[in-house]
């Protein structure tokens, strides 16, 4: 498994880029982890969909697909897109230092 | 003292639920009830074939009751919705059926609705899907005037019914515009959310090579926000403009309306969350789910619901018997895959072991992950084999529930599923 280094921490990541041990993820990683993402300046809407992330994952196991992220974080798909350009679950879910969603199949 | 299973649904796994689950329990002591809003029960695999006049629409459609054995009740009624704990079902008759055990078998529906422009002015004109039968059927009109310019086959999101489909209607769209003698007039493409072909890296790979030999375009990545007919177009959500001119377009999916409406039961598109090996539902034990209607990791496909019928008959045995339930579903899938001018492909696989080549059910069997006349042949005579084993719910000697490694090569994973990853 490859490892990167987020706020002078060595984290464990996927092939994709993705944690592998979401404990190991704090707030102060995720601009960091933004700005490689290639998402930027975070705002507050992106931090509440963040944080959304961080909650479905761990009531459920995986994250959302992008769908169900726009029917349950109140943020529609659109503006996720806006937010998070070229696939909002993949790339908050990098940045909220979960797995990549178990998606479908 | 009589028990009573209510099957909600009597689709592809509800009907083969029922009568398999007739002959294993005593009439006297278990009551079996299918419940569904309509008796119309449509052979799905055959819509495929519909847009290219191989099929005839009303060929494919066969009374429910008809398909459930003798014992099992029959009843027409639309779903409100499910009391978890009052363990009743509430009907849009207002009528209400109390159950010990509840098996989910509503399937999957058609949204076409959630995505912008879809149902607009050009749906049914320029914009088509083959999902269902009426929109099959107008399809095949719209082809058959069609004599030239661009088809976009575009997959708007995951998870949908059959994900191999969207792929052989490409295939057949290719053999049957060569067949018309104007395939050098038809630029053909497949518009998907996933990042190839297909999910799996093995199947995508082949799969990928064969849209290559045939000149079919591969757009991947593609989230579709809107489809404006009027302009020929779909528009991504990251601002992509694929033109068109016709579409044929797999809506988004969703599980049942009633699903919503029940307290506790559903996820946020009206899947039932399930747990992946004993098809129990997280909220209740006694609640059973199987095929389209589960959120678990398995195609949504008839041959999942026919793998998990085994298992999900044998966990509600061992539930009104006071056991543990002690059956586990693999993940086991398979699907023909039809890839023109009479040839096709199968693949075979479970939630651990990818698509690969060999053969199925044994050494001896269908060739894996090789177009073969033999795949396409055996493909057309599953219809029977559906109506007259699989729905009844009978076992076949050498198709078990769980999936077979005997037959299969095992292949390293191609160069190009890793292409482009970080390592």
């Amino acid at each position: 498994m490859p490892t990167i280094m987020v706020d002078g921490q060595e984290i464990e990541v996927d092939e994709g880029g993705f944690f592998v041990h979401p404990d190991q993820w704090t707030e102060e990683m995720a601009p960091e982890l933004a700005r490689t993402a290639g998402v930027g300046e975070l705002n507050e809407e992106h931090r509440r969909v963040i944080k959304f992330m961080r909650e479905e994952y761990f009531a459920k196991g995986t994250g959302p697909t992008v769908r169900a992220l726009g029917l349950s974080s109140g943020v529609p798909v659109k503006r996720l897109y806006e937010l998070f350009p070229k696939g909002p679950a993949k790339l908050a879910a990098r940045i909220a230092g979960i797995p990549k969603p178990r998606g479908c199949i | 003292m009589t028990r009573r299973v209510v099957i909600l649904g009597g689709g592809t796994g509800g009907t083969l639920v029922a009568n398999r689950l007739r002959r294993m329990t005593d009439e006297a002591s278990v009551d079996i009830v299918v419940v569904d809003r309509d008796d119309r029960h449509i052979y799905q695999p055959g819509l495929l074939f519909v847009p290219f006049g191989t099929t005839r629409p009303e060929s494919l459609v066969r009374p429910r009751s008809a398909q459930l054995a003798k014992g099992v009740t029959y009843r027409l009624d639309t779903v409100d919705q499910v009391d978890l704990d009052a363990r009743t079902v509430a009907m849009s008759s207002g009528d209400r059926l109390g159950y010990d055990v509840l098996v989910i078998a509503t399937g999957a529906e058609l949204m076409p609705e959630e995505t912008e422009g879809l149902t607009g002015p050009g749906w049914l004109k320029n914009v088509f899907t083959f999902y269902s039968l009426d929109g099959a059927s107008a399809l095949a009109r719209a082809l058959d005037s069609f004599d030239g310019g661009r088809l976009a086959v575009n997959v708007v999101d995951m998870p949908i019914k059959c994900p191999v489909a969207p792929l052989e209607f490409a295939f057949l769209a290719d053999a049957y515009f060569r067949r018309r003698g104007i395939r050098d007039r038809v630029e053909l493409s497949l518009v998907t959310p996933l990042d190839g072909a297909f999910t799996k890296p093995i199947a995508s790979a082949t799969l990928g090579g064969m849209f290559e030999e045939r000149g079919i375009n591969l757009v991947t990545e593609y989230n579709t926000g809107e489809v404006d007919s009027s302009a020929g177009r779909l528009v991504s959500y990251d601002g992509r403009e694929e033109d068109f001119d016709l579409a044929v377009v797999v809506p988004v999916h969703g599980g049942s309306a009633w699903v919503g409406r029940s307290d506790g039961l559903g996820d946020p598109l009206n899947f039932v969350p399930t747990d992946e090996q004993t098809l129990q539902s997280m909220a209740r034990p006694e609640v059973f789910v199987l095929g389209d209607a589960a959120d678990v990791r398995a195609s949504k496909a008839g041959s999942v619901a026919h793998f998990e019928g085994h298992v999900l008959c044998e966990n509600v045995r061992a539930h009104l018997a006071g056991e543990a339930p002690s059956a586990r579903y693999d993940g086991h899938a398979n699907c023909f895959i039809e890839t023109g001018a009479g040839r096709a492909l199968l693949i075979d696989f479970n939630y651990e072991t990818e698509p690969m080549p060999g053969r199925y059910p044994g050494r001896i069997g269908l060739p894996l992950l090789a177009e073969s006349r033999t795949n396409h042949v055996a493909k057309r005579l599953f219809e029977q084999f559906y109506w007259h084993v699989l729905l009844p719910g009978r076992d076949v000697p050498g198709i078990g529930a769980d999936m077979p490694m005997a037959g299969k090569v095992p292949a390293p994973m191609p160069a190009s599923s890793l292409a482009g990853k970080e390592r």
